[in-house]
């Protein structure tokens, strides 16, 4: 399996009052075409790791690598136009919220055919037919429907289905999912895994996938990477989870009450000053 | 045992929208009871409405015994308090924590506040050194204590919990309901909590009902999850979501 995604020594920093803040201190890993998980809780820069492959990163952070390369493209040096060029096309990226990532004021469909028109040379009806196709790739069952509707006359469910069709329709190589299905019911949160997994799948794409949920990661994902404080502690595979060694994934796991333990109270994660080192 | 809420047939409608259809359910004093369900099932709904913060079309409400007419008196706002999901929504963004503890005293007519404030603070575990710092200086989990704090200085009997510790991250959700386990047990509170996630609710709660639709699915003991001793499809649907993803399935 060959690398598509080189990040070596990610570092991102953001000037404050009070001086420079490390979201990102130092993170390395490497993606192919694979299921790829990243764990941590808020504040632990797992969403500025995602941001800075998507260059995302606001303007005012400092960014700097070893290594960021992307099939071959050293992501710190390309132009903004090649830039913009690869983000929506050659990698795509979903967000926790539809309600705040779709554009309140536009259609579902236009917003696709927008997405696919940006990077690709199509007429608008072939494009039209092309978004119908994508929405019902995502398992909408009346496409037409949702095609001219806009984004608040739709469930949470159905938004995050409609943005993941929005994002998947230029054929990305890599998709970052910034906690796909945090702000989704259960069993919502299951549909939207499975489309995303077959679709993964069939389309041989990279996934990486962001959440500060343990278990729901580790049925997910291939490998894991658990990042505390701008770093990364422990590197696992999925299946591998429970032999976790670091005491914060063993700590995360563990405060998590199940259904069936008796518990009282829970443990609590007793953070050591050394983890930050 | 004595009963401090007992709900029957209550009815929640907005315009033609049902969004509570005929729930009744009772909690005895010192008990705490769970509502399950997804969104839209009507389980904060019910919550609110007890509360006294959605209107109420049909149905009665008796808390510790007494009938809740349709004006509400300040007793009742003394003996039941809620907690809210969002900590970064309830607290007043310009208030600083002594402030927002204040002001339910100021209200209530109490003395010695002073007292009572440092001592709010101290059993949520914050201390005093929180007492005169604004919402945005506080971490989400610190915010939540805070939000506690508050719904705890009136001394309730009754709590109401609408998804305290879905916005925060794990290893704070445990310390927060450590926190609101070992204040029950102090104060022999009673609690009604709302939650998503069914491994929270066999944690907190002895008895719960799975809602859906602003209808009762089932009830059921905290027991009956672990042995799933389940009788309804929908509930089980639940159980099976709540361990995550089955390639394959």
């Amino acid at each position: 399996m060959s690398a598509m995604l080189h990040v070596e020594d990610l570092r991102v920093e953001f000037p404050t009052r009070t001086g420079m803040v490390q979201a990102v201190r130092g993170v390395t890993f490497s993606l192919g075409q694979e299921r790829l998980g990243i764990v941590g809780e808020s504040g632990s820069g797992k969403s500025q790791t995602g941001r800075a492959i998507m260059g995302l990163t606001p303007e005012h952070a400092n960014i700097s690598a070893r290594r960021l390369e992307f099939s071959g493209i050293d992501l710190l040096k390309v132009s903004p136009a090649q830039r913009r060029d690869l983000r929506g096309n050659r990698i795509a990226m979903i967000l926790q919220d539809p309600k705040y990532s779709l554009d309140p004021v536009m259609t579902i469909g236009r917003q696709i055919v927008e997405t696919l028109r940006t990077h690709e040379k199509v007429s608008k009806a072939e494009a039209r037919e092309k978004a119908l196709d994508m929405l019902a790739a995502v398992q909408i069952r009346d496409p037409r429907r949702v095609f001219a509707l806009y984004p608040h006359e739709v469930s949470g469910g159905m938004g995050q289905r409609a943005m993941i069709a929005m994002m998947l329709i230029a054929g990305p190589e890599l998709l970052i999912a910034d906690e796909p299905t945090s702000a989704l019911d259960v069993t919502v949160q299951l549909d939207i895994l499975r489309i995303l997994d077959r679709l993964v799948i069939d389309r041989g794409m990279g996934l990486i996938f962001i959440s500060h949920d343990l278990r729901l990661v580790s049925t997910f994902c291939d490998r894991v990477i658990v990042m505390y404080a701008g770093r990364i502690v422990e590197e696992l595979k999925a299946s591998e989870l429970s032999q976790a060694q670091h005491p914060y994934t063993q700590g995360l796991l563990n405060c998590m009450p199940r259904i069936g333990a008796d518990r009282h109270p829970l443990p609590v994660l007793d953070r050591k000053p050394e983890w930050l080192l | 045992m004595t009963r401090a809420l007992k709900i029957d047939r209550l009815c929640v409608v907005y315009d033609d929208f049902v969004a509570l259809k005929d729930v009744s359910l009772t909690v005895n004093t010192g008990e705490s009871f769970g509502l399950v369900g997804e969104s839209g099932s009507g389980k904060s709904t019910l919550l609110r409405a007890v509360a006294g913060l959605a209107p109420v079309s049909g149905g009665t409400i008796d808390v510790n015994g007494k009938q809740l007419g349709k004006v509400r008196d300040k007793a009742f706002y003394r003996q039941v308090q809620m907690v809210f999901q969002d900590p970064y929504g309830s607290l007043h963004p310009r208030q600083t924590v002594d402030r927002l503890l204040l002001e339910p005293l100021d209200i209530h007519g109490f003395a010695d506040t002073e007292k009572r404030i440092l001592r709010a603070l101290e059993e949520v575990g914050l201390g005093s050194s929180f007492r005169f710092r604004y919402s945005h200086q506080l971490s989400g989990g610190q915010r939540q204590r805070v939000a506690i704090a508050r719904a705890l200085i009136l001394e309730p009997s009754i709590l109401l919990l609408d998804e305290p510790t879905s916005a925060l991250d794990a290893s704070v959700q445990a310390e927060v309901l450590n926190l609101l386990e070992q204040v029950r047990r102090d104060r022999k509170l009673t609690f009604v909590m709302v939650s998503h996630d069914l491994g929270v609710i066999t944690h907190m709660c002895e008895r719960l009902m799975v809602m859906q639709g602003g209808q009762e699915v089932e009830r059921l003991e905290a027991g009956d999850l672990a042995t799933r001793n389940v009788a309804q499809d929908y509930t089980r649907n639940l159980l099976v979501a709540s361990e995550g993803f089955v390639r394959g399935a």
